[in-house]
């Protein structure tokens, strides 16, 4: 049966979607949706094709925005999605994930909320900010944010969040109780000697790979890592690479083995693509080394970002590859990241981009 | 006392909401008549009739969120101002909110 591919961009003002057949070659661009708010992780339920899109308003506080049309209606819902009076309130919602039948939302200040009635009301797992390290934690640049979600494919208990800049965090039973697993990742930003610490972590981006949940990938302020037992112990993924800066990151749909990423320039000389020329990162040995993908994109004065939310690939064969940059622009890849197009652009600063599957 | 009887005891008031947060709300209107005696319960009964609406003109101190600001007669006011017969009860988003 005929398929097409829906491209889920979250940007600084409001939700876009961009559109095409399973040839990926000529796209149509919907939007913007949710009232143009900040739309921080926008996201679908494969299986259903509901839409679920993550953000927060200036004005009216934070929301998770939702879609069971593939974009041509939406509702909001804020139900249970708050703190205890007296506390700092939620300010938005900057991740989502749906595993095990449930939904998952990350917010700022840093905390994990849970749905099971798809996005209408929302509980507070209060086992992670109740974890001993919490008066510790460091906002990130930009804020204290938990902005990766990874539910356990199989086993609805376990789930791991990155919080910036607080680190990785992994539950086995459901939320009650968390611990740290930062063990090799580094915080160049704190003393000699105190850079390995076992929580404090920058996180920008983790993932898990596709049908070995022990091994996970992350794109750290700090480096770039793979893990293999569940992010207890983390290895250095960057010889390679042309920095140990970056944001998002993005498993192949298949192969655990490939990953991109999207590495910087470093964090204070611009956070601009190196050099002026972009290029999107792939191994195909989990970072034992490193390629990188340039056709197609712009090779002088590119002096744009990407986002730790901004690049995902698509599920069909071979598998599709796209970024958003803070610029507001899109690309995509139609055979694995070899050869890239432009399929937007001129839209606001880009801060996710997610795929979703359905038949034509 | 019944509902409706304890309503008629409350001062009938009139609130005016702004353009965008209407439009969050299908059937929202901007100018609402209803009865109560403080701008929270006012805010109380406009969530009863669209529900949502109070996460979006309070967070959850509680007070009126950051870059919202609710005038009361042309005075800026707070959940707990009180409200007379007739009141005019103005929400607004903030400039400071963009």
């Amino acid at each position: 049966m005929a398929k097409k591919v829906l491209i889920l961009v979250g940007t600084k003002k409001g939700a876009f979607i961009v559109e095409s057949d399973a040839a990926r070659s000529s796209w149509a661009l919907r939007g913007p949706f949710c009232a143009a708010w900040p739309m921080n992780h926008v996201i679908a339920d494969p299986v259903t094709g509901t839409i679920y899109g993550g953000g927060g308003n200036e004005w009216f506080g934070p929301a998770v925005w939702k879609s069971t049309d593939l974009g041509a209606t939406w509702t909001h819902s804020s139900e249970g999605l708050a703190y205890d009076a007296g506390e700092q309130p939620i300010k938005a919602v900057w991740s989502v994930a749906h595993g095990a039948g449930s939904l998952y939302a990350g917010v700022e200040p840093a905390g994990l909320f849970r749905s099971d009635d798809y996005g209408q009301s929302w509980r507070h797992i209060a086992g992670l900010r109740n974890h001993p390290s919490r008066p510790k934690w460091q906002p990130g640049g930009g804020g204290l944010i938990l902005h990766s979600l990874v539910p356990h494919p199989n086993d609805k208990g376990q789930l791991w969040v990155g919080i910036s800049a607080a680190g990785v965090f992994h539950t086995a039973d459901g939320g009650e109780t968390w611990e740290p697993r930062n063990r090799g990742t580094r915080a160049d930003f704190l003393p000699a000697g105190q850079n390995y610490p076992e929580y404090g972590q920058c996180v920008h981006c983790l993932v898990i790979a596709p049908g070995m949940p022990d091994r996970l990938y992350q794109q750290n302020h700090c480096g770039m890592y793979r893990s293999e037992d569940g992010g207890r112990h983390w290895d250095s993924i960057e010889p390679g690479l042309p920095s140990t800066f970056g944001f998002p990151a993005a498993v192949h749909p298949r192969d655990p083995a490939t990953l991109y990423l999207l590495p910087l320039n470093g964090d204070t000389t611009g956070r601009y693509v190196p050099d002026g020329k972009a290029a999107v990162w792939r191994t195909r040995d989990c970072g034992g080394s490193w390629q990188a993908l340039r056709n197609g994109l712009p090779q002088e004065n590119a002096f744009f970002g990407v986002l730790r939310r901004a690049m995902a690939t698509d599920r069909l064969a071979p598998a599709g590859v796209y970024f958003g940059t803070n610029t507001g622009t899109l690309f995509a890849s139609a055979d694995e990241g070899d050869t890239w197009n432009c399929v937007a652009q001129y839209l606001p600063a880009i801060f996710s981009v997610e795929t979703l599957v359905v038949e034509a | 006392m019944a509902n409706d009887e304890a309503s008629l005891a409350l001062p009938p008031v009139v609130v005016t909401l702004p353009a965008a947060l209407v439009n969050l709300f299908p059937g929202c209107v901007r100018r609402v008549d209803l009865s109560a005696a403080t701008v929270g319960d006012a805010i109380d009964a406009l969530d009863a009739r669209w529900p949502g609406m109070r996460d979006r003109i309070c967070d959850s101190r509680p007070g009126i969120r950051r870059h919202i600001n609710v005038f009361v007669g042309g005075e800026r006011a707070t959940l707990e101002t009180r409200l007379a017969p007739g009141a005019a009860i103005m929400v607004l988003t903030a400039i400071s909110g963009g």
